[in-house]
């Protein structure tokens, strides 16, 4: 059965895109990220242009990350309070994200700058996971004793000054280092086209000490916050939300994302950050084999929009 | 399409009595508005034509006809991958400006069979012959057919199955009469698109016909349209609610606790 998209001008099969928010959905409500960085390319390779695919992925993944926090607010495990400083600097990020990707649009290199991103990006921090939660899988099967946080083992950026304590997390660091953070995903975000989940969620985990499951949780708030902002902006700006695209989406996406959650929540915490460390250096090869591999048809046609 | 046929036949016979001036070209759509509804997945238009010789037209002759559909105009870049540090990335481009979004030749037998080169260029009938413009610099102008940005443009199109060339397309249903399926992909571009119909005699160009076909959404399709384009806010803010209402309800449905 086909559905016609009326934004996105042209018929899928309402089955394939439901199966689509299904998948993406379990994976974003397993991992709290997203998803956008897997459901963007699969739209783009179903036909939809890609102003419209990111977009109409914005309105999916506001409504699976609000199905998610539902889910972990009830179980207490958001930390609200990390949310909104994370928000602070996240702002911010995206505005000079937006900056950056008109530059760079304007000297035609931006796909470059965008494949480049992912590879880095996407192949560092895959093989940072996979790495680090193997050694906790080999420590835990040698039957070590798992290693106990020491007050004193902090790093430097996080005894910097304007101290918060945020009881959520348990954890007392300056908020310089958090603020920081937030900007850096809130950029990448605006210039990728993905939620930032997938980064935030070691980024927190790894770098400020988060418990894993109020990362996950905590990511999932400051997702459906930034995806909110999104689908207005991209609604005003570019007219470019498909609202037919995106129910189908997150109809999938809800249903997937509740048993996403579950399955996380049954799972070991090293198996966990194991499979999504997996998943991204999955896509990261993926993007670079696309990219370095000799493509089927030396040219592509795109429509002119700067004509229009 | 029963029905536009007899309208069609009533014309040409109202034709037929009239005085034999020039000859006329009568063209009737099976469908002259489409409509794109939610279960769109491309359409095929029929186009009836009746030729009515005047005194201008040879007797005895074998009439050839070109069909071109054009659908609404756009500017569209044809890139070149190229290989930098390793990447295959966009390199060299070529704007086209003006190009139609949809074009398809029909006719009833290869155009080069029809008429001479440069009565076919001149006319733009055929695949080849249609002008693609080009941004050269400063200048426009169409390229050398052989140009790989022309030709890679042209084959991605066809690929899209927006571009397409058939050559046995139109059918003659009696000496005088003519029929032609336009197909028209899921993928088909909204707007107003210019069926131009070439008649020829004995290898000269001999009358040329013209008529219109729209291609909109209505309804549903036409609502959600109209309400991004001119209330943009108002459209944000809704499919944020409702994303926020779909993630409510599947979080209710789905609770276990």
């Amino acid at each position: 059965m086909t559905i016609y998209l009326p934004i996105a001008e042209l018929p899928v099969n309402i089955f394939t895109l439901l199966a689509l928010g299904i998948a993406v959905g379990f994976i974003s409500g397993m991992f709290g990220v997203g998803g956008g960085f897997l459901m963007t390319p699969l739209l783009i390779f179903l036909g939809v242009s890609p102003a419209v695919a990111v977009a109409s992925v914005s309105t999916h993944m506001a409504a699976s990350s609000f199905s998610g926090t539902l889910n972990y607010l009830r179980r207490k495990l958001v930390d609200v309070q990390l949310g909104l400083v994370l928000l602070s600097g996240g702002l911010t990020g995206t505005l000079a994200g937006v900056v950056v990707f008109m530059v760079l649009r304007r000297y035609g290199q931006l796909d470059l700058v965008i494949a480049v991103s992912y590879i880095t990006l996407l192949g560092a921090i895959g093989s940072l996971m996979v790495i680090e939660s193997l050694r906790a899988l080999i420590r835990n099967w040698r039957g070590q004793a798992v290693q106990v946080r020491r007050p004193g083992a902090h790093p430097w950026f996080l005894r910097m000054p304007f101290k918060m304590r945020f009881r959520q997390s348990r954890i007392y660091v300056s908020i310089i280092p958090v603020v920081t953070i937030g900007f850096a995903i809130g950029f990448l975000g605006a210039l990728m086209g993905i939620g930032g989940g997938f980064i935030l969620v070691p980024a927190l985990i790894y770098l400020l000490r988060v418990p894993t499951l109020t990362s996950v949780a905590t990511s999932l708030l400051l997702t459906l916050v930034t995806m909110v902002a999104a689908i207005v902006m991209h609604a005003v700006l570019n007219q470019t939300v498909d609202a037919v695209l995106g129910l189908v989406l997150m109809i999938g996406g809800t249903i997937g994302a509740q048993f996403g959650a579950r399955a996380g929540q049954s799972m070991k915490a090293e198996n966990l950050r194991l499979l999504l460390g997996l998943l991204v250096l999955a896509v990261g090869i993926r993007v670079a084999v696309d990219q370095i591999a000799r493509p089927a048809d030396l040219y592509a046609v795109t429509i002119n929009e700067g004509a229009r | 399409m029963i029905a536009p046929l007899a309208r069609l036949l009533v014309l040409a016979l109202l034709l037929a009595a009239g005085p034999a001036g020039a000859t006329e070209l009568v063209l009737s759509l099976s469908k002259p508005r489409v409509t794109i509804t939610s279960s769109f997945t491309g359409d095929s238009i029929v186009l009836f034509g009746v030729i009515e010789p005047g005194a201008d037209a040879p007797t005895d002759v074998t009439y050839d006809v070109v069909i071109s559909a054009r659908g609404p105009n756009e500017s569209f870049v044809t890139w070149r991958k190229e290989r930098r540090f390793g990447l295959w990335t966009n390199g060299d481009s070529r704007t086209f400006v003006a190009a139609p979004s949809y074009l398809a030749v029909l006719s009833n037998r290869p155009p080069a069979q029809i008429a001479a080169p440069d009565i076919l260029r001149q006319e733009q009938a055929g695949f080849a012959q249609n002008r693609l413009l080009q941004r050269l610099g400063t200048d426009y102008a169409d390229v050398v057919p052989g140009d790989p940005f022309r030709q890679a443009f042209l084959r991605v199109k066809q690929t899209q199955g927006l571009y397409l060339e058939r050559t046995d397309a139109v059918e003659f249903l009696a000496p005088r009469v003519f029929r032609a399926a336009i197909p028209l992909p899921g993928i088909a571009p909204v707007g107003r698109y210019d069926v131009v119909v070439k008649l020829f005699a004995n290898g000269d160009m001999l009358k040329r016909g013209a008529t219109t076909l729209d291609v909109a959404k209505v309804d549903f399709e036409q609502a959600v349209a109209t309400a991004a384009q001119d209330h943009a806010w108002l459209y944000g803010i809704v499919t944020a609610l409702g994303a926020l209402m779909v993630g409510f309800i599947g979080n209710l449905v789905f609770r276990r606790d």
